[in-house]
């Protein structure tokens, strides 16, 4: 080994060493980089897939039906009080079951298509129509139009969520044969030259698959399915309207790539929505009632208004009990308590039920509130109360840092002109830790809103029908009601929970927000 | 009479009650006080106001102790009253049969919701209310008597030289322990009550057979070996934990050792979104985005291995539901977990290592990784391991994304179940109490609490001895 | 090595005298205008300083005068600080280290340096040392890494105390032995310069006088600068000092000249106690 060895700066070996180091160290950042940008393209992802889902929700598809509020339908003898209308679905049903019957004449044909006419809008969907006419008596008997949200499948169909749908223009059609009743020819020079590359593109694709799908073909009002075609003409079953819309018009070609029986909507009923429609009786509207409604078995018709006003609920208990405590709990630790061995086995044991799985306080619900002292199930209460045990470490935490961030000269000027701990603490310290501690609360509280497992256990998973108006009524909350609609079959209800889960980011995004002013309004350097 | 004064709305009058009470007393001890204590007295010792305190604080908490009690105990003892009253043929049904009697009694008594023709029913009913009306007029007899008696001490120490504001700062003092006294007596509740329970089902399964059981059937046919739960769960905290510990890490590294002020300034905050996001949306996504994808790409998997000769039969189960979708999102869920406390350690380690590596020529990533990180060692694995309790404890996502069959697969794509979704499955829905199925959530609860409470004691400990070093 | 100051000449501006009879006459380092700032805050005015081989140069100067972050440029520990930026040449066998091309890691293992806090890493005695080996890839074999473990801490005169404990974490040693584990471990890269930042602040007189003694032995091999706030320390151990005042070079030369004849009205208010 030899001192003071001179190893200039551009020495190869070195550099060649040193490049290696180099390398290792880039690769290292990248490491870094990527492990940040993983965790931000997940976040991305997730934001992404739920907006994405939560759009589709936001607005539904509406019918519009004139009716006469016909007072034998609605109000017959016997059944005529505000009380008695308010909840005659099957009369309120049946006027609009006979205007789409008076509509689409061809389904009386048959009690399969009738059954699926009747289909396009659920019978529960005249509710809050009823509600309307029996505050409103003076309406009966006169017209009216009543909009009722269409049927879930078939809103989805119209959002293109059902199935892929590839649409084109055809040709001019010169001439319309009628075969047999409902039974037509279509002809035109070239008429169908592009559906039918369509088709062979498409078997090149999926093979005689092809064959299971659904072609459609409209004009107007009028739909059909092509049974068969060639380059000038097809064979045509009418499904709705009249053949004679088709002469002298470019009809347009849907063809559905999901056959009809992999679908919850037949092609008759799409036939008849697509007629509706074009009508001009079909509109998009604001999903106002996903704020206004309560759950419901249809999706088009449920509403999370008893959820929310159940996390309300459940969280007023919870802020009642959580944070009064939580502050009491931590000016006593931080302030008064001596320090011996019962303070310091009070803070390892909050430090640790801050890390508690949140399910066990479910438990401890299910196993104190329920079981021991029998207080009901389902209750805001009893939710409120596990909660609050769930989030009292956090605000107890928080409120801590908080009151250490005050600076020991508040407490001893205090103390030097004569004013006792308790006033010193009360007057000076506490006032001045509160944008800390109420920002603890929030977060608290936060975490508190969107906790769903210890609901579950506690049996606030209830389906609730009735908006809860006190703590001990059956109610569900905001995070439950997330679980219960996701674990819903139908199709219909994804983009409603994503919508569910908006709402409730809302709610957590303010909370935050309220936090994030505060921090700025408020932080001070000691 | 006695019925009438069943239907007493307790909650509101006893409230009502207690805040007449405190402020009649804190009135009287106030103007009892100011009688001495004018502006030329100077030889008082608390001011008029603390004495006010001092009476009603002494006629408030024995008041407040009966209607805390009441509430407790109140309604437990109109039943058990109730029910050593009832006949014989009551007397040996089940319990479980008898609580759901007496609810259903309860809700005719209160809420006139049943008024059937049963002779019987009503006539307990009625001594129902008797017995309800007999307790709260003697809660509100009783309470007063102890507000009164408080209120006579007290007054009758009030004087010139009496140190009241001590004494009300005393009070004030002994309310706030009880304040913090809170948090131990949850622990105590959860302890207690899972003890409890779990005892009653070991009582009925023996305690080998549950832990080293392998098969779990606990919903339909009465089988209780949770072995595979708590593979389930292990598999999926393992997941999990594959992902967040580096990722969680790295981004700690990066933010703390290689981010501009600015970068940090925006990756910080949307890295703790991550966390505030509640876990029910997290298994949403799961549901929605990852399972699905999960599976067909295990589903093309399977078809490209048989569609070249590697395979007979699929390999892979590619199920609708797996472990690797529940374990994925919990570990993009546990990434900040890891990150946030990683980060605040390796800002903890003191500038001066790092001056000291550089200072001989190591570069940045030498120097995080011979020096930061082993420094930094202790709180590192503390945010581990509080991130594995928050993985294993975690529910919703594995509810929504886990699956319902318990068994013991090393498939990733298979669907397994842990003690969370089976404490859920066993909880919810129609539930009685007493049942060897509803028993065994609390002994898996019982078993989530120990190895969780392990995990955190170990992790805070080891945080706590890190603070010590370097602050 | 004895270095004796007879003839010394001009060669700044700023009274900066250089000893030509020995092999001194070759700084080790040349400084040609160095500024430096924080942000937008200049602490460093264009100072111009030879620092001589074999020898030690101490920097004087009140707290905040710019002698720590001076002393900081030689190695470009700067770097390692966002907002800081450095202008000037630093020049070292005739390449100007302050160039970007030059890569810092490079220049770190031939300008080591100790700091004002012992800073041991928390390992054991022996990886401490055998870490910078490590890194640059100095030792071809165990026995090799031994070796320079060994030298390094006989250099810095604790292998006798350390020598049956090695593998002892390097934070169990006392103050004054961890100052001087943190001077055998920069000796372990064998650099060629080594920087010292007020290395004996922390610790008590006896300490400060074995690492004092540590000094005056380690300058026969290398170029030692150090920054002290004693100015009884920079006479005991320096042959050269340079006064440093509001990021300015007040006045360089020998020590012995500064202390008994300054030539500035500032260095001997600063000197004799009037500020500082």
């Amino acid at each position: 080994m030899t001192d003071v060895a001179p190893a200039p700066f551009r020495n190869e070996k070195a550099l060649r060493r040193l490049k290696k180091r180099r390398a290792a160290d880039a690769r290292f950042r990248l490491y870094g980089l990527s492990a940040i940008a993983f965790a931000l393209l997940a976040l991305s992802v997730l934001v992404a897939s739920i907006g994405f889902q939560a759009i589709s929700a936001a607005t539904y598809h509406k019918v519009g039906f004139d009716v006469v509020l016909d007072p034998a339908v609605i109000a017959p003898k016997g059944k005529d009080t505000p009380a008695d209308i308010s909840r005659n679905v099957d009369g309120f049903y049946a006027l609009i079951r006979s205007n789409l019957q008076g509509t689409f004449p061809e389904a009386a044909e048959d009690r399969m298509a009738t059954r699926q006419l009747g289909d396009l809008v659920t019978r529960l969907a005249v509710l809050p129509t009823a509600k309307w006419v029996s505050e409103n008596p003076t309406q009966i008997g006169q017209a009216a139009t009543i909009k009722v949200p269409l049927s879930d499948d078939l809103d989805l169909y119209l959002k293109g969520a059902v199935s892929k749908e590839f649409r084109l223009r055809l040709g001019d059609i010169s001439a319309v044969t009628e075969a047999a009743p409902r039974q037509v020819r279509l002809t035109g020079d070239g008429a169908f030259k592009a559906l039918q590359s369509l088709i062979a593109v498409q078997r090149q694709e999926v093979g005689d698959a092809v064959d299971a799908r659904s072609i459609l073909i409209s004009a107007g009002s009028t739909t059909g399915r092509i049974m068969s075609l060639d380059a000038d003409a097809a064979e045509v079953t009418l499904l709705t309207g009249s053949a004679t819309d088709f002469s002298n018009v470019r009809p347009t070609a849907r063809m559905i790539e999901l056959p009809e029986t992999e679908r919850n909507v037949s092609d008759l009923q799409i036939a008849w929505t697509l007629a509706l429609k074009d009508k001009g009786r079909v509109s998009r509207v604001p999903h106002t009632s996903l704020l206004t409604h309560t759950d419901s078995t249809y999706p088009e018709l449920a509403g999370a208004l008893a959820a929310i006003v159940g996390s309300l609920l459940t969280m007023m208990v919870t802020a009642f009990i959580a944070i009064p405590i939580g502050i009491f709990a931590s000016v006593y630790l931080e302030e008064f308590a001596p320090r011996n061995r019962l303070t310091e086995i009070i803070e390892v044991n909050i430090n640790n039920l801050a890390a508690v799985p949140s399910i066990v306080f479910g438990l401890l619900g299910a196993a104190v509130f329920l079981g021991f002292f029998g207080l009901p199930r389902s209750a805001p209460l009893v939710g409120g109360l596990v909660l609050a045990l769930l989030t009292l470490p956090t605000i107890i935490i928080a409120s801590r840092a908080a009151l250490k961030s005050v600076p020991p000269s508040i407490r001893a000027a205090a103390l030097a002109v004569g004013a006792s701990k308790m006033q010193s603490v009360f007057h000076h310290v506490l006032p001045v830790a509160g944008p800390g501690i109420f920002t603890g609360a929030i977060l608290g509280m936060a975490r508190a809103l969107g906790e769903t497992a210890p609901l579950l256990l506690i049996g606030m998973v209830a389906f609730v029908a009735d908006v809860p108006v006190g703590p001990t009524d059956e109610a569900t909350a905001l995070p439950v009601l997330i679980y219960s609609w996701s674990t819903n079959a139908e199709r219909a209800w994804e983009p409603m929970t994503a919508a569910v889960i908006v709402i409730l980011l809302m709610f957590l995004i303010t909370m935050n927000g309220i936090v994030v002013l505060l921090r700025r309004r408020f932080e001070r350097r000691w | 009479m006695v019925q009438q004064l069943g239907h007493l709305p307790m909650g509101w009058l006893m409230l009502a009650l207690l805040a007449m009470l405190a402020s009649g007393a804190f009135f009287v001890g106030r103007v009892q006080a100011a009688r001495f204590s004018g502006p030329g007295s100077a030889r008082v010792h608390s001011r008029p106001n603390y004495h006010g305190y001092y009476v009603a604080m002494w006629t408030f908490v024995p008041a407040m102790v009966v209607a805390l009690g009441y509430g407790l105990f109140g309604d437990g003892l109109v039943r058990s009253m109730l029910s050593s009253e009832l006949p014989a043929n009551f007397q040996d049904m089940p319990r479980v049969e008898l609580d759901v009697y007496l609810n259903s009694i309860a809700r005719a008594a209160f809420h006139h919701g049943y008024s059937g023709a049963d002779r019987v029913f009503s006539a307990i009913t009625n001594r129902f209310l008797e017995l309800q009306g007999l307790i709260k007029a003697s809660t509100i007899v009783l309470a007063l008597v102890c507000a009164a008696t408080g209120f006579l001490l007290a007054r009758r120490r009030v004087a010139p030289g009496f140190r009241a504001r001590n004494r009300v700062e005393g009070g004030i003092e002994i309310f706030l322990f009880l304040c913090a006294a809170i948090a131990i007596a949850t622990t105590i509740g959860i302890v207690a009550s899972l003890l409890y329970e779990s005892l009653r089902f070991f009582a009925e399964i023996p305690f080998w057979d549950f832990l080293f059981g392998t098969r779990w059937n606990a919903q339909t046919s009465a089988e209780f070996g949770a072995l595979p739960l708590f593979f389930g769960t292990f598999m999926i905290a393992l997941i999990a934990m594959l992902i967040a510990a580096p990722v969680g890490l790295f981004a700690a590294i990066y933010l703390s050792e290689y981010a501009g002020p600015k970068v940090r300034g925006w990756v910080k905050p949307i890295l703790e979104i991550l966390a505030g996001i509640p876990t029910v949306v997290y298994g949403f996504f799961a549901l929605l985005v990852v399972a699905p994808a999960i599976r067909s790409v295990a589903i093309w998997i399977n078809t490209t291995l048989i569609s070249t000769g590697l395979a007979s039969e699929p390999l892979l189960a590619a199920q609708p539901t797996s472990a690797l979708a529940a374990g994925l999102v919990m570990g993009i869920m546990v990434i900040p977990f890891v990150s946030s406390l990683s980060d605040d350690v390796i800002n903890a380690v003191p500038q001066t290592l790092r001056d000291a590596a550089y200072a001989m020529g190591a570069t940045k990533s030498e120097t995080v990784k011979h020096v930061v990180l082993p420094a930094a060692l202790p709180g590192i694995i503390a945010s581990l391991l509080l991130a594995v309790s928050r993985a294993i404890g975690e529910t919703m996502i594995v509810v929504m994304a886990a699956g319902q069959r318990a068994r013991i697969s090393a498939d990733p794509t298979a669907d397994l179940t842990t003690i969370t979704v089976q404490i859920v499955a066993l909880l919810t829905g129609e539930t009685e109490f007493d049942s060897p199925k509803t028993l065994s959530a609390f002994a898996l609860g019982l078993v989530l609490f120990v190895v969780t409470l392990f995990f955190n004691l170990i992790a805070l400990r080891v945080v706590q001895k890190y603070r010590e070093k370097y602050d | 090595m004895e270095t004796t100051m007879t003839e010394s000449r001009d060669v700044s501006a700023a009274g900066i005298t250089m000893d030509e009879t020995q092999g001194l006459t070759f700084p080790r380092i040349e400084c040609k205008n160095i500024d430096v700032f924080y942000g937008d805050k200049q602490a460093i005015f264009d100072i111009s300083l030879p620092i001589p081989d074999r020898s030690v140069t101490a920097l004087i100067g009140p707290s905040g005068c710019g002698k720590s972050t001076f002393l900081r440029c030689l190695n470009r520990m700067n770097d390692t600080i966002e907002s800081c930026k450095v202008t000037g040449e630093i020049i070292m066998d005739g390449e100007n280290i302050n160039d970007p091309d030059i890569d810092p890691v490079l220049l770190r293992s031939r300008v080591g340096m100790v700091f004002q806090k012992p800073n041991p890493f928390p390992k054991s005695i022996y990886d401490n040392i055998a870490y910078g080996p490590r890194i640059h890839g100095l030792a071809a074999s165990r026995e090799d890494l031994d070796a320079i473990v060994e030298k390094s801490l006989r250099r810095a005169g604790l292998w006798d105390e350390v020598k049956d404990r090695l593998t002892s974490p390097g934070n169990s040693l006392s103050g004054g032995q961890q100052q001087r584990l943190c001077i055998a471990r920069a000796i372990a890269v064998r650099p060629e310069v080594i920087l010292m930042d007020e290395p004996c602040s922390a610790l008590d007189p006896v300490a400060t006088a074995r690492i004092e003694e540590l000094i005056d032995e380690l300058r026969k091999r290398y170029c030692i600068v150090i920054v002290t706030h004693s100015m009884q320390q920079a006479a005991r151990v320096s042959q050269r000092t340079a006064f440093f005042h509001l990021g300015e070079l007040v006045e360089m030369g020998e020590t012995d000249q500064i202390f008994t004849n300054p030539r500035e009205r500032r260095t001997e208010d600063y000197i004799t106690g009037r500020f500082g």
